[in-house]
């Protein structure tokens, strides 16, 4: 699957199928610090990922205050 | 997995409320969360005029969508920084936002206005940006709401956001502003009511508001803020939060509950301490307050 990441924005090739708790274990990701956005829809960390999915990691963390 | 509230499959899942909604039933959620804050602090009524200062991010335009469908008498301020490509960008999201929703979007601009931007203005105030940008929002949000007629000043600062300041805070046990960190701050000599009704909402959750109603925002974070101790406090607090769900919650809330009454003593203190800016009227417990003394740096320059 294409992964998108922002704050740099980059992507990566993961294999799938990989549920996305996996996946955010496996990028060491903190599952509070962002929204998995799949096509355009948010999914939950026991939805199943396809290899040919786009997924985004959206950060929800920003710095103002 | 279901939705908490119909069964149906989630699209979010909520570990500190150990729960699950679809898109329906989390909306329905995050309006009650701000309509529990309003009531809950008696922010304001329907008799008000409410200004929601609009950065073009999730949590301020996710609360004026949620002031608007709740029907309130509410504007949007929008103030431009001055910081190259990113307040371009986050300025076009505000207005496409006002002009989708048909509502009043107010705008300041910091070069054109005022005759500085942000990145200049830090330099010459020698103070960090993220500093001069929060002492010039504090001002012209307070100033734009006094100008306007406005009654209430209602800014997006969500749950991370609390739970972060408390933090920072608690460590350097600034009492002053453990005393000022509540929900609402009452309207005195100069200054308009301020409140902020996203304390109950995560700030993933602000997001996912954003994402699930369609509301377009800028994702990518301020060029200045990258680094700032803020940024550090609520990952730190995040790593404890996956690993025990709803302890941002319990920390911010457990500061209003138990304890935030024994540091108001310090924070009136400070108040009665205010007097008139000799240069803006602004209350100040200076001759000059902070934000004149930073455009006369600015200026001098």
């Amino acid at each position: 699957m294409r992964v998108l990441l922002r704050n740099p924005r980059r992507e990566l090739e993961v294999p799938g199928p990989l549920r996305v708790n996996a996946l955010l274990t496996q990028l060491e990701v903190n599952r509070e610090s962002v929204l998995v956005i799949r096509g355009d829809t948010l999914v939950t960390g026991d939805a199943l990922l396809a290899d040919d999915d786009d997924v985004e990691l959206r950060p929800v963390i920003s710095g103002g205050a | 997995m279901r939705c908490r509230a119909c069964r149906r499959p989630p699209v979010i899942e909520l570990r500190r409320h150990n729960a699950a909604f679809c898109q329906e039933c989390f909306l329905k959620y995050a309006t009650e969360q701000v309509k529990r804050a309003i009531d809950q602090f008696d922010m304001f009524t329907r008799d008000d005029r409410i200004l929601v200062p609009v950065s073009g991010g999730k949590d301020s335009l996710a609360l004026w969508d949620v002031l608007l469908d709740l029907e309130y008498d509410v504007d949007g301020l929008y103030l431009g920084l001055g910081i190259g490509e990113y307040s371009a960008s986050s300025g076009a999201y505000a207005r496409d936002f006002a002009a989708r929703r048909g509502a009043t979007l107010v705008e300041i601009d910091l070069p054109t206005d005022l005759g500085f931007d942000i990145p200049s203005g830090a330099v010459a105030a020698r103070r960090a940006p993220c500093s001069a940008c929060g002492l010039s929002k504090r001002h012209l949000f307070n100033q734009a709401a006094l100008d306007g007629d406005y009654t209430i000043v209602a800014t997006g600062h969500n749950l991370d956001d609390e739970a972060a300041v408390l933090f920072g805070n608690t460590i350097r046990w600034s009492t002053e502003y453990l005393g000022r960190q509540l929900p609402v701050l009452p309207a005195t000599d100069g200054f308009v009511r301020k409140v902020k009704p996203l304390v109950r909402l995560s700030e993933r959750e602000t997001a996912a508001y954003c994402v699930l109603k369609g509301i377009d925002y800028i994702v990518d974070e301020c060029p200045m803020a990258e680094g700032n101790k803020h940024l550090g406090y609520k990952d730190a607090l995040n790593r404890i939060e996956e690993q025990s769900p709803g302890s941002k919650h319990t920390f911010y809330f457990g500061f209003l509950d138990r304890v935030s009454h024994l540091f108001t003593d310090a924070a009136e203190v400070e108040q009665a301490d205010l007097r008139p800016c000799s240069t803006c009227g602004a209350p100040t417990p200076g001759d000059v307050c902070a934000f004149c003394k930073l455009v006369a740096r600015v200026t001098a320059t």
